[in-house]
């Protein structure tokens, strides 16, 4: 398959920011070490200017975006693999096990997450980046669990689940490998989306105040330009990045989800520009050719 | 309006009509097709799916969407009233008001586009105030239940939703709905496909019925051809986008021209006479070789 | 050479109406008995409650009461049994477009049960195997069409692919779901005539389930009218299509498309 400009758009900026997360820890200093230099403007030494206690920005981006993506990753894995286990397996075996499993789904789905946060970030003195991660993966697979539930549903009534049952196959197999293989797009679509959503859930809990104490992530580094009053002494280089980054990486993101959308739905594809562009090559040839009929 | 062919005793003619798919290669969907339609004739238009028929059908109604196009030909429309409409000439509100009101269709599973939270009366009577402005509300009324009964739907059903009808009772409410303005023409594209035996021969009685009563020719396509022998006066046979075969339904079924009709009158075992013996005679590969697989696919296949 | 009896055979469905529970009789004391070599149709309108039939010889679903006797035993519900009971009984669905899974190749469709049937361990065995089934459908080349994926057949390839599936662990008694309805009118006869090549050849005993009367007449040797879930004739297929004796057999007749009996009418009004 070709690959599609939203598609390549999508996938250089989240390998460009991921791969800046891989990688630039290793070269850059220690994000915390504290200078007499503060509020810094870029240039004389530190590429994206000092904080206000004289920190590296661009050794806190580095961290920082390495602490996003780890979360997100994890978040997006654990989200996928609970919504698959409740909403496929409980579909597929029906029954008392899938009124169960829906019922859950359904009371994890009104759950809300920064409330969860608050009352767990009141007991818990010492939150590390696993509990967080941990929290938000809790909060957000039940809604992918539904629509995985739905699929299941219809995909188990197609006549080549029952002609495997007919062929003596084993219901795990039959799980593994008849179905599981075309719900693959979906469950792609759902990886995405959740990790865009971890991202943006744990920025927010940090922002606020609740996010994991001791490590980096852009939300963190919000928090800590909005405490230092970055905003009104107009330091742009500092709370800038960070901002950046979260939206250039969620726009990737959905880029790389739409294009898998269009891969799913090809009715979808056919909208895209690629499509269009082939078509105002065809358009004339209609005009033309309903002229000539005429 | 000169010489119209209304008072001969022909609705529809179409001449050296074409439909192309655009696309990165061209597909001739209907290739140079010439017809004509007698006025009360049910005319039966036979082939296998990927024919034409259906998208023959479409550009008659000018319902084909891009990229589809109609290439050459013209179909032209002869009312009774004795004037000559060009289907192509017209555009926009104009060919909207044509459609329901002298050509109509009704489509394979039309009963399903029925919309499931408006009362069958409302969809009814949408058709009324639409193109009948002028008649009362009262008259109005009068008419849905007039029309639901005409199909043999009882007059109580006007205060059903579509969902409390079953599939044969909705069909046949989507061919009331195709007769509300008395049209001159109906096209029918599989309207019983999807229906059972015994309800598509009450929905083909009816329509033999009410042809008979009011007087307006069908086009019926289908894949079906014992079906359209039983119900069409002439039958035209359709393969790759030409009509391969046109004559009266006696003479295609006993003395048919072209091979490809033999081969899909034999496609049909008979019901009641021998034809049809044949399956539990043996294998018989040319039946097979009839599908054969295309080995020109080998390299794309092969590769992906 | 197997025969499959079915004895009083019930399927009740509870369908949830609000609070209470409605009981659905799809299918309601149905018995007859299914031999090498021979056919019965099992002829009805959609809802009648021959597909669910299907579904219970198939054990897709649970039957209310009634037996089924496989060789003269009871049928296992799960283990080793129910693999005999798989090996023997097979099926063809009647839609060649969902009973192929689009992900896999023609190849995995028919190495799978070759092998979970002891037909083969090797993938050199499989290969061959799965060969020498699609020759006996007379998809050749052979090796060109194991690697394609199922929309890369036409509809009558597939089903033909279908029937080559059902083929594959050896089995004795065949149940064909309305196997050509979703096929081109053209290329039907063709397989139903394969069909009944390959009974011929395997001594298969086969239930074709269908609404087409004039396919049932011909196709096979017993007729079974299905009516609401009960079977309210049988009998020799020409005994049943030429003479009926149900009303509801005769109704079908009536409503069943018959050029015979239409230009026999236009001769006589010359």
């Amino acid at each position: 398959m070709a690959l599609s400009p939203k598609l390549a758009v999508g996938l250089t900026l989240c390998g460009g920011i991921a791969l800046f997360g891989l990688l630039g820890p290793l070269f850059v200093g220690d994000p915390q070490r504290v200078d007499n230099i503060g509020l810094q403007p870029p240039g004389n030494g530190h590429l994206l200017g000092t904080t206000q206690t004289g920190q590296d920005v661009f050794a806190q981006l580095a961290y920082a975006t390495r602490g996003s993506l780890l979360i997100g990753v994890v978040v997006g894995l654990l989200a996928v693999i609970l919504a698959a286990g409740f909403g496929i397996i409980g579909a597929y075996i029906g029954g008392w096990v899938d009124e169960g499993f829906s019922l859950f789904s359904n009371v994890m789905l009104v759950l809300p997450g920064l409330p969860l946060m608050i009352v767990i970030s009141s007991y818990v003195q010492n939150k590390g980046i696993w509990l967080v991660a941990g929290v938000l993966a809790l909060t957000s697979w039940a809604g992918g669990a539904r629509v995985l539930r739905a699929v299941t549903l219809s995909l188990r009534s197609r006549d080549y689940i029952s002609a495997s049952r007919v062929a003596g196959e084993k219901t795990w197999r039959i799980l593994l490998v008849e179905l599981l293989p075309n719900l693959v797009p979906l469950l792609a679509a759902m990886f995405v989306f959740a990790v865009i959503g971890a991202i943006l859930g744990e920025a927010g809990l940090a922002f606020i105040g609740l996010g994991a104490g001791g490590s980096w992530t852009w939300g963190t580094m919000l928090f800590w330009a909005g405490n230092g009053l970055a905003l009104r002494l107009g330091a742009l280089w500092w709370f800038l990045p960070p901002g950046l980054l979260i939206t250039v990486f969620g726009a990737g993101l959905a880029m790389i989800n739409f294009s898998i959308d269009e891969i799913i739905n090809p009715k979808l594809r056919d909208q895209t520009r690629r499509a269009r562009r082939r078509w105002s090559a065809s358009k004339r040839q209609i005009a033309a050719t309903e002229e000539a009929t005429r | 309006m000169s010489t119209s062919a209304g008072q001969t005793g022909t609705v529809l003619t179409v001449e050296d009509f074409s439909v192309d798919y655009l696309g990165e290669t061209t597909v001739r969907a209907v290739r140079h097709v010439d017809l004509s339609l007698g006025r009360g004739e049910i005319l039966g238009l036979a082939g296998e799916s990927g024919c034409g028929k259906s998208t023959l059908a479409y550009g008659l109604t000018r319902l084909l969407k891009p990229p589809a196009v109609i290439s050459s030909g013209r179909a032209v429309f002869h009312s009774r009233e004795g004037y000559d409409i060009d289907l192509g000439a017209l555009h926009g509100e104009d060919l909207r008001a044509f459609r329901w009101d002298k050509i109509s269709m009704v489509f394979q599973g039309a009963m399903n586009s029925l919309n499931p939270v408006i009362s069958i009366r409302a969809q009814l009577e949408d058709i009324f105030s639409t193109h009948r402005p002028e008649l009362s509300r009262a008259e109005r009324r009068q008419r849905c239940g007039d029309l639901l009964e005409r199909v043999g739907v009882d007059r109580d059903r006007l205060r059903s939703y579509p969902h409390e009808l079953s599939g044969g009772m909705r069909q046949r409410v989507m061919i009331a709905m195709a007769m509300a303005l008395e049209p001159q023409v109906m096209i029918m594209d599989e309207p019983t496909t999807a229906l059972d035996v015994v309800v598509q021969r009450e929905i083909l009685l009816e329509i033999t019925r009410l042809r008979d009563e009011l007087g307006f020719a069908v086009v019926f396509i289908t894949h079906d051809l014992p079906l359209l022998l039983e119900i069409s006066d002439r039958i035209a046979v359709m393969r790759a986008g030409e009509i391969t075969e046109l004559g009266s339904a006696a003479q295609v079924y006993s003395q048919p021209e072209h091979p490809y009709t033999e081969q899909l009158l034999a496609s049909f075992p008979s019901l009641t006479g021998q034809r049809g013996d044949f399956i539990r005679a043996g294998l018989d590969e040319r039946l097979l070789d009839l599908d054969p697989v295309r080995v020109a696919d080998v390299d794309g296949g092969a590769s992906r | 050479m197997s025969t499959l009896e079915v004895r009083g055979l019930v399927k009740n469905y509870h369908l949830k109406q609000g609070w209470r529970g409605r009981r659905l009789v799809a299918v309601n004391d149905v018995s007859f008995t299914l031999e090498p070599g021979r056919t019965v149709a099992l002829v009805g309108q959609s809802g009648s409650g021959k597909s669910t039939v299907a579904k219970l010889l198939l054990q897709l679903e649970r039957s209310s009461a009634g037996e089924i006797l496989l060789d003269g035993s009871p049928v296992a519900r799960r283990g080793r049994g129910l693999a005999q009971y798989r090996r023997t009984v097979q099926m063809v669905f009647q839609d060649p477009f969902a009973s192929l899974n689009p992900y896999h190749s023609i190849a995995h469709h028919l190495a799978r049960p070759l092998r979970l049937h002891g037909h083969g361990r090797t993938a050199a065995e499989l290969e061959e195997g799965v060969h020498r089934l699609l020759e006996r459908v007379r998809l050749t080349p052979a090796d060109v069409v194991a690697r394609r994926r199922p929309h890369e057949l036409s509809g009558g390839q597939r089903q033909r692919v279908a029937i080559a599936r059902a083929l594959a662990p050896g089995p004795g008694i065949l149940i064909a779901d309305e196997p050509v309805s979703m096929l081109d009118v053209s290329i039907r006869l063709g397989v139903l005539n394969l069909l009944a090549e390959l009974q011929r050849e395997e001594n298969l005993g086969v239930l074709y389930i269908t609404h087409d009367l004039a396919t049932a007449r011909h196709f096979s040797d017993e007729i079974l009218v299905m009516y609401r879930g009960e079977i309210v004739e049988r009998g020799p297929s020409d005994q049943v299509i030429l003479d009926p004796q149900h009303d509801y057999t005769k109704l079908l007749l009536q409503a069943a498309p018959n050029p015979e009996k239409r230009l026999a009418t236009l001769r006589s009004d010359r």
